[in-house]
């Protein structure tokens, strides 16, 4: 039961504090707050079952990405102006609420065939997982089934992973790494207006 | 009210999505697209998690003397997708860095009245 008060309290804190990023114009603020979430993401995995899960969200989540975004405002060097929080002359603002209520409603109606959260004949819990939580302790000898499922029984795929992160890697230092020269990028933005 | 609770973290996880959609569709600042690419992010994870909780289960742990565990088969996925997702991230971010220096702003309707393109 206190399961569910827990879950149901932090599922509205994330909902309250998505919103709240919505409508902040600081993009200082968002960044903190963007922090937050994912933090209360990390506290909901808990409760649901998935420490692996949580693990990894509360240190690449809440650490590396804010990180990564707050080194990126620190290279944006952002002008103070606040203006940013008004959506550009070129879109209608009701015309992005009008598809969002549209898609939000296809799928809240989506939700109705769902077996309920945590019911334990759910489709999901009847096929294949049942085989990795009899067989992985005698298969491998890991007793933490989505270790041995990531590391053993699907060690491709994580090699897969790491080449995909390998190739962000090469192409971030591709970007914005070594040397580049300044006054190039300062005669290009300068040289289309003296062409115009 | 039983109904309620059993369906409740889907809706929530609808409201993330399509704050999140909503971001990157109304908002002209870049890093703030990012942040909303994220949230809807966070929100499919939610989704696959919730799928694969079950009720009185335990964390996919092997333990003497537990008989129900979580799906572990969706928390291997997300695993997956948080550390991509980051990678994905830091792509984006690179490219918002070399936006700004090419063109000196990162709001979307300066870049598209610089380019002359809207």
């Amino acid at each position: 039961m206190i399961d569910i008060v827990i879950d149901i309290t932090l599922l509205a804190f994330l909902a309250i504090t998505s919103v709240a990023i919505v409508r902040m114009t600081n993009l200082f603020a968002i960044v903190m707050l963007f922090g937050i979430f994912s933090l209360l993401s990390a506290g909901l995995f808990v409760v649901m079952d998935a420490p692996d899960v949580a693990f990894t969200e509360a240190a690449v989540g809440a650490g590396i990405s804010t990180v990564l975004m707050l080194a990126t405002l620190a290279l944006v060097k952002r002008p103070q102006k606040p203006y940013y929080g008004e959506a550009p002359q070129s879109h209608r603002a009701w015309l992005p609420l009008i598809v969002v209520a549209v898609t939000g409603s296809a799928l809240v109606y989506g939700t109705w065939d769902i077996p309920g959260f945590g019911a334990p004949d759910a489709p999901a819990q009847s096929h294949v997982a049942r085989y990795y939580i009899e067989n992985t302790m005698q298969e491998t000898g890991v007793p933490n089934i989505v270790t041995a499922v990531l590391a053993s029984y699907r060690g491709f795929d994580t090699l897969g992973e790491v080449t995909v992160i390998f190739t962000a890697a090469v192409a971030v230092l591709l970007l914005i790494g070594g040397k580049r020269s300044k006054p190039a990028v300062k005669t290009n933005k300068k040289g289309e207006q003296d062409e115009a | 009210m039983e109904f309620f609770i059993g369906h409740y973290n889907y809706w929530i996880v609808i409201i993330l999505m399509m704050v999140g959609l909503y971001t990157v569709i109304s908002r002209g600042n870049l890093v703030k697209k990012i942040i909303g690419l994220n949230i809807f992010q966070v929100s499919v994870f939610f989704l696959y998690i919730s799928l694969g909780t079950v009720k009185g289960g335990a964390a996919p742990i092997i333990t003497e003397g537990v008989k129900v565990y979580s799906n572990p088969l969706p928390h291997v996925l997300i695993l997956t997708a948080i550390v991509v997702g980051v990678a994905t991230t830091a792509l984006a971010l690179a490219l918002v860095v070399r936006i700004k220096e090419s063109y000196g702003t990162i709001e979307e309707d300066e870049i598209h009245n610089l380019d002359h393109s809207l």
